[in-house]
């Protein structure tokens, strides 16, 4: 079995007295894609905002390579280097350009040289088909294109794991696809990947674990063909009867 | 208490002239207010038309009140009347012109801004809906700017509180003035009276507006949400 | 008219206009620097600095400048701060418009989205880089229509300085007509000379409103 990248022991996470994450248990390991679905409001995005701790948990620990993650810690800025993260909104810096957002932490954070670093941003932004738009500003790009960017300036800082919190919601429909294609690549490429999502097709096409949450744990875990074809409980069974009847 | 020299303000009528004298500045305050907010309302929905020459000249109008300190207007004004129009205007009546025609001024600003943010389509749906210009500005229109309106209008009615404390500077007997008798007539038995009179007429104002300003930002609250 | 009082009374003028625009923009500074940092206190949630900004921006906001100035001009030497006109000038200008300021930097602040800080966070960023880099850029386009309109507020408001007897442009205009009556010369240039100093500010306002707004944000 390869390294273990993530892991997660008993996280409880509670907002105004509300229990969001009630005991997560969570291992991902290296080269893996797990891909988190379930119905709104289950606690998986606040998970995933629980793993970069831009939300406080109240119990349980989360680890990076055996190094514990937690909000207020002084070497959170270097852990959260290793962790990228692409959100929902499209939340480009809306003063910068695409290079700028892209060079900007590289150049700031990680000092790196300003060549270097817009050589293989320049590099990236080919492969994800956006290199005639460096010099653009995110308002003058479709949100497709804005996600793409986004990809592109967390791939920069060389993460060891990449979050997605459902990219796509936003997004027209004629403009997913090209956003998941380039996940689908950075999976090919073997990236240990956690990913947040609404679309079923895409989750069974890239996972190769799928983990279902509701009312703040995990119900069930397995891989695409065993849950999609064959869920253990019922919970999972009637949450993936509603998307069948849409079908 | 006499080394701050608040003595002075319980000593005989002292405190209930200070009251008088900031009577003075709300009558006036009050009077502009409800000149200004009506003409203002005319003013401004007459901004929001075609017509080049109304939107010109109230343009013009406009642009010269606000950029002209209020200071300046009531000298204009107070100063400017008897030269050229013969009159004798008393500071009070040259006041009241001169905050009318700012407020005017301002509120007819507020107006316009409150119209035109209303959605074009709220304009649309309300003629697809066969009304007539009046029933659409009365029924549609108006309701909904007031509410982004009340609690700017409210704010001038601060602004304009405040600004009439200016009226000590072309004579009117006013709260300033009433304490500035008050040091004078106590400069002997209460060296320290300046303090402590003016912290009062500081705070005095504080009380006035503190209040209203606390009015208009809940309705803001409110509306906004 | 007569034109040849108004060049005799235009040096005098011209001195009055130089002292209300080196006041106004030494006034205009400060209450950029006071602003700056009560906005940051209130954006940061400061504990007991944060009610104490509060109580101030209340305090300033509804009170006349004239009456601030009556107070620090011939209150505070009562107890043993003493100021020349210029100085309590300058001071009464900044007590007025730190809290202008703070507003107009605090909306800016708030104006950015959450989302910004996080992602800024979440690409290794240390909070104060992300404020710096970030956030007080985009804040600052949002902020500056209501910066100039301070400006120009602020401006306006030292029209009332001779109250503590600078010789700014109203106590020229007011000299003039009490001594020698040319009553339509001193109004004329009194008029003239504040659309000389506030014209300029307005449409360098204008120009930097178009050349510093991002059209939408991510949008």
């Amino acid at each position: 079995m390869s390294e273990e990248v993530l892991t997660l022991r008993g996280v409880v996470k509670e907002f105004d007295g509300k229990t969001i994450l009630d005991g997560i248990d969570l291992t991902i390991r290296q080269g893996e894609v797990a891909v988190i679905i379930g119905p709104s409001g289950c606690g998986k995005s606040t998970l995933l905002r629980c793993i970069n701790a831009l939300e406080p948990i109240r119990e349980g620990e989360i680890l990076l390579q055996g190094e514990p993650i937690r909000a207020g810690a002084k070497n959170l800025p270097s852990l959260r280097q290793k962790i990228g993260m692409v959100f929902q909104s499209y939340d480009l810096y809306p003063h910068m350009t695409v290079m700028e957002n892209i060079t900007l932490s590289p150049r700031k954070v990680q000092k790196r040289d300003r060549r270097e670093v817009e050589r293989e941003a320049a590099e990236l932004l080919a492969r994800v088909g956006l290199s005639d738009k460096a010099e653009s500003y995110p308002r003058q790009l479709s949100g497709g294109q804005k996600q793409r960017v986004a990809i592109v300036r967390m791939l920069i800082m060389q993460p060891e794991i990449l979050l997605f919190d459902e990219v796509t919601a936003a997004l027209d429909p004629e403009m997913v696809r090209e956003v998941l294609d380039v996940m689908l690549e950075l999976a090919h490429q073997g990236r240990t990947m956690l990913i947040v999502t609404h679309e079923m097709a895409f989750a069974q096409a890239i996972a190769h674990r799928i983990i279902f949450m509701d009312d703040g744990r995990i119900v069930e875990e397995g891989t695409p063909g065993q849950f999609f074809t064959k869920p253990q409980t019922k919970r999972a069974q009637e949450f993936l009867d509603r998307f069948r009847f849409d079908t | 208490m006499q080394a701050l020299g608040l003595d002075v303000l319980f000593k005989g009528q002292n405190f209930i002239r200070l009251l008088g004298g900031l009577g003075v500045a709300l009558r006036i305050s009050l009077i502009a207010v409800v000149i200004s907010i009506p003409a203002g309302v005319l003013l401004g929905t007459l901004m929001t038309k075609k017509n080049p020459v109304i939107r010109g000249i109230l343009r013009f109008y406009l642009e010269f009140m606000r950029i002209m300190p209020q200071m300046v207007l009531l000298f204009l004004v107070f100063f400017g009347s008897t030269r050229s129009l013969g009159l004798d205007l008393s500071g009070e009546t040259s006041a009241v012109i001169v905050f009318s025609l700012w407020g005017t001024a301002e509120m007819s600003d507020l107006v316009r801004g409150a119209i035109t943010s209303i959605p074009r389509h709220q304009y649309d749906a309300a003629a697809a809906l066969c009304l007539s210009e009046r029933q659409t500005y009365y029924y549609i229109i108006f309701p909904q700017a007031l509410r982004r309106l009340l609690p700017l209008s409210i704010n001038l009615i601060t602004r304009m509180i405040k600004t009439t404390s200016l009226v000590l500077m072309i004579g009117v007997v006013e709260i300033i003035k009433v304490a500035q008798q008050i040091i004078e007539a106590n400069r002997m038995s209460s060296p320290n009276a300046a303090f402590g009179v003016y912290l009062t007429v500081f705070m005095m104002y504080f009380l006035a507006c503190f209040p209203i300003s606390m009015l208009a930002r809940f309705l803001e609250k409110r509306f906004y949400e | 008219m007569n034109p040849e009082i108004i060049g005799q009374y235009l040096p005098l003028y011209g001195e009055a206009a130089i002292l209300t625009v080196e006041l106004g923009f030494l006034g205009v500074l400060f209450s950029a620097v006071v602003g700056l940092f009560c906005a940051a206190v209130l954006y940061l949630r400061v504990p007991i600095l944060r009610q104490i900004v509060w109580i101030y921006i209340e305090l300033s906001r509804n009170t006349p400048l004239l009456i601030q100035l009556f107070f620090i001009y011939y209150g505070l030497p009562k107890v043993g701060i003493r100021t020349t006109p210029a100085v309590c000038g300058v001071a009464g200008l900044t007590f007025l418009g730190g809290s202008y300021m703070a507003e107009a930097f605090r909306s800016g602040l708030e104006a950015v989205p959450k989302i910004q800080e996080e992602s800024a966070l979440s690409l290794g960023m240390t909070k104060a880089q992300a404020i710096r880099l970030v956030i007080l850029p985009q804040a600052f386009s949002v902020s500056v229509p209501a910066l100039v309109a301070n400006v120009i507020f602020l401006l306006k408001e030292t029209s009332v300085f001779s109250a503590v007897s600078l010789m700014d442009l109203m106590f020229t205009a007011k000299n003039l007509i009490g001594l020698y009556y040319d009553t339509t010369e001193a109004l004329f240039l009194l008029v003239v000379f504040y659309l000389i100093i506030l014209l300029p500010v307005g449409v360098l306002g204008t120009v930097l409103e178009k050349r510093v707004r991002y059209a939408g944000f991510g949008s």
